[in-house]
This record gives structure tokens, C-alpha cells and sequence, in this order.
């Protein structure tokens, strides 16, 4: 480390080359293989940029461990935080919700298509669009009876496909 | 990105570090600090117009002494804590020392003192002020510590924030002495100290975020 100090590049490289299996070891006991790699890069670079925090009259691997300390300590608290705070899990709820309901009308116009013109425009008036059985014979001429009918059998028919073809 | 080819990208930018360097840095942080201090103590407050005479007494130079030795001491103890690894108590010890025997000395003022003037060796004449302009004063000095330990290593960061702020503190009370006409001791172990004190703890609060990295 002191020779790297120094501005000697090649031993730098060695001295970093060695450094990373065992913080390697180090991370991967501690959190998983998984994330020990990112983590063992954010060690590489904190020890280069604060390279000038280290005291050359001190051990370098106490100097070390306490940097490598350091980065675990931090990444621990900050997935924490996120554990706390699942803001990226949360935009991506809402997505999946958003996507879901956009299919969901998709299937239901595929179905009402299978009906008959006539029976398709009363199941939509009434169920869909929310009117009352009385307004929706008033619109299509029928008396409130022949629409409840109507409206009854198409979606027992409907009902039938979807058991036929779940 | 692959962890090699990170080692060799970083090994090609092996500047060489020169001894010293984070003490420089400390050094131009904390200077630079102190700079500014002094310059806002001038357009505000002013020296004190006793200040030849003021330097030949006792009195002015236990300030003097007092705030200084607070200030290398607490400086000393951020170094360390920048450092990952480095032990500081030895450096704890040093600064409180100087507290210790202030107290002790202002205890003893006022045990000699007789009883009726003894409200006024403690509170002066300007005991309502006097905290919060050292303060005042020791915030751009605590900005210049960050500065400098922001680009250093401290892993304990509410500690460090704290010597921070209690060197800055340090700093903006010996920059203060040189406004400030209170002569006696329990005043100074009072008030300075309380002023540095607040100092520590603003620091700290500012470390616990700002010295992240």
C-alpha cells in the first residue's frame, strides 16, 4: 500500500488484485454471494478515493477491515431503509394492478362478442354502464321484463362459456 | 462491470498520495474556516478597544490558552477518527483535560471569592450573548472541517461530527476572545465551554448526514 501511495501503479494493481478474494470472503460470509460482489467493488473504490485517510506508520489490514466494516455497516442500514420503505416495490405494485384490471376488460369485451347484437347492447347498459332495468328498456323500446330476461339469459349463457373454457 | 477490470481502471488513476496529505487538508478546511470567522467577527463585533492592555493581564491569555489548547486537541481527535482503524483516546483524554482543569480552577476563583461578588464571576456581563456568538462564529470553521473530513474516511460518523464541531467551536471562542472584555474564570468554564459544547453537538447532528460515503 505505502509503494502504491507512492504512485506505483503495478504494485497497486497486485495489492488490489489480492485484496479482492478475501473481501470476497469477508462479504459473502456475511450476506450471500449474490450481493458480496457489489459490494466488494464499492470497497475497491472507497479504498481507492480515500486512500489518502490511511496513516503509514499504522497496520494497513486494520485500516482495511475497518473500510470493509464500514461499506457492510452502510449497505446494511441502507436495505434497511428500503425494507422499510419500498418505494421501487411500489411502483411496480401499481403496475401490475393497472395491467391486471386493462386484461380483465379485455376478456369481458372478448366474451360479450360471442353474444348476439341485441342481448350484448343490454348486458353493457346494465351491467357495464350501471342503468336501471327501466331506463334501459325505455332506450331499447322492450318492456322491463323482456330486458331482465334478456339480460338473465345472456349471462348464463356467457357464465356457461367461461366454465367450458376456464 | 467486471471486478478486474475495475481493479485495472482504478490502478491506472494511482495518483501519488504525499505524506501529510490529510492533515493538509484538515489544515486548508479548517483555515479557511477560520478566515471567514475572523472576517465576520470584524464587521460585526469588532475587537475590543482594550485589547493592549488586555494583553498584559492574566486573564486574557488563560482564554487565550484555554480555547487553543480545546481547538489542537479536538482537531487532533478528527484526524484520528478520519482515519478507519486508527485508535482516538488518547485524544478523547487530551480534550477533555483542558475542561477539567478550568473547572477545577474556576471552583477554586470561587471558593476565594467573597459570597455577594461571586454571581457576578459567573455570569459577567454578557453571559446572555456570549454562547451564541461563539457559535455564530464557529459555523463557517465547523463547515471547513466537513469539508475536509468529507473527503476523508470517518466511520464513526456522529463522533467525528462531534470533534468537528467541538474544534470549530474551539476556534470560534478564540476568535471571539478577541471581542469579548469577561475576565474571569468561572465565566469562561461556563459560558465558553457551553458555546464550544453546542458547537460539538450541531456538529454532530450535521455529521450523522453529511460525512456519509
Amino acid at each position: 500500500m505505502v509503494a502504491a501511495l507512492d504512485g506505483d501503479a503495478s504494485a497497486y494493481r497486485e495489492l488490489l488484485r489480492a485484496l479482492a478474494p478475501h473481501l470476497r470472503a469477508y462479504f459473502a460470509r456475511r450476506l450471500g454471494t449474490a450481493e458480496a460482489e457489489d459490494l466488494v467493488q464499492e470497497t475497491l473504490i472507497a479504498i481507492h478515493t480515500r486512500r489518502s485517510s490511511y496513516d503509514r506508520t499504522l497496520p494497513f489490514t486494520a485500516w482495511l477491515h475497518a473500510v470493509a466494516r464500514y461499506k457492510l455497516i452502510d449497505h446494511l442500514r441502507r436495505a434497511k431503509l428500503r425494507r422499510t420503505l419500498p418505494l421501487e416495490e411500489a411502483a411496480s405494485v401499481v403496475a401490475d394492478e393497472a395491467e391486471e384490471s386493462v386484461s380483465a376488460k379485455r376478456d369481458v369485451e372478448r366474451l360479450l362478442a360471442t353474444l348476439p347484437e341485441a342481448k350484448r347492447k343490454l348486458v353493457r347498459q346494465v351491467k357495464i354502464e350501471g342503468l336501471s332495468v327501466a331506463e334501459a328498456a325505455a332506450q331499447g323500446g322492450l318492456s322491463p321484463s323482456a330486458v331482465k330476461v334478456g339480460v338473465h339469459r345472456a349471462l348464463k349463457s356467457l357464465s356457461a362459456m367461461i366454465g367450458r373454457n376456464p | 462491470m467486471k471486478t478486474d477490470a475495475l481493479i485495472d481502471r482504478l490502478s491506472e488513476k494511482a495518483a501519488p498520495v504525499p505524506r501529510g496529505a490529510a492533515w493538509r487538508r484538515l489544515a486548508l478546511g479548517t483555515g479557511a474556516g477560520a478566515l471567514v470567522s475572523c472576517a465576520i467577527m470584524l464587521a460585526w463585533l469588532g475587537i475590543r478597544p482594550d485589547l493592549g492592555e488586555a494583553l498584559a493581564t492574566g486573564a486574557y491569555w488563560m482564554k487565550f490558552f484555554y480555547t487553543l489548547l480545546l481547538a489542537f486537541a479536538a482537531l487532533w481527535l478528527v484526524e484520528r477518527l478520519s482515519r478507519p482503524g486508527a485508535r482516538s483516546r488518547v485524544q478523547m483524554l487530551l480534550e477533555a483535560l483542558p475542561v477539567a482543569a478550568i473547572v477545577v480552577a474556576a471552583a477554586f476563583e470561587l471558593m476565594h471569592a467573597a459570597a455577594p461578588a461571586r454571581h457576578r464571576l459567573m455570569m459577567g456581563a454578557s453571559s446572555d450573548v456570549c454562547p451564541y456568538r461563539i457559535v455564530a462564529l464557529s459555523l463557517p470553521v465547523l463547515a471547513g472541517v466537513l469539508w475536509s473530513l468529507a473527503k476523508l474516511a470517518p466511520t464513526r460518523l456522529v463522533l467525528a461530527g462531534v470533534a468537528a464541531g467541538l474544534a470549530a467551536g474551539a476556534v470560534g471562542a478564540f476568535i471571539y476572545a478577541f471581542h469579548c472584555d469577561e475576565s474571569a474564570l468561572p465565566f469562561v468554564a461556563i459560558w465558553y465551554t457551553f458555546g464550544i459544547a453546542v458547537a460539538g453537538a450541531i456538529g454532530g447532528f450535521a455529521g450523522r448526514w453529511l460525512l456519509r460515503w
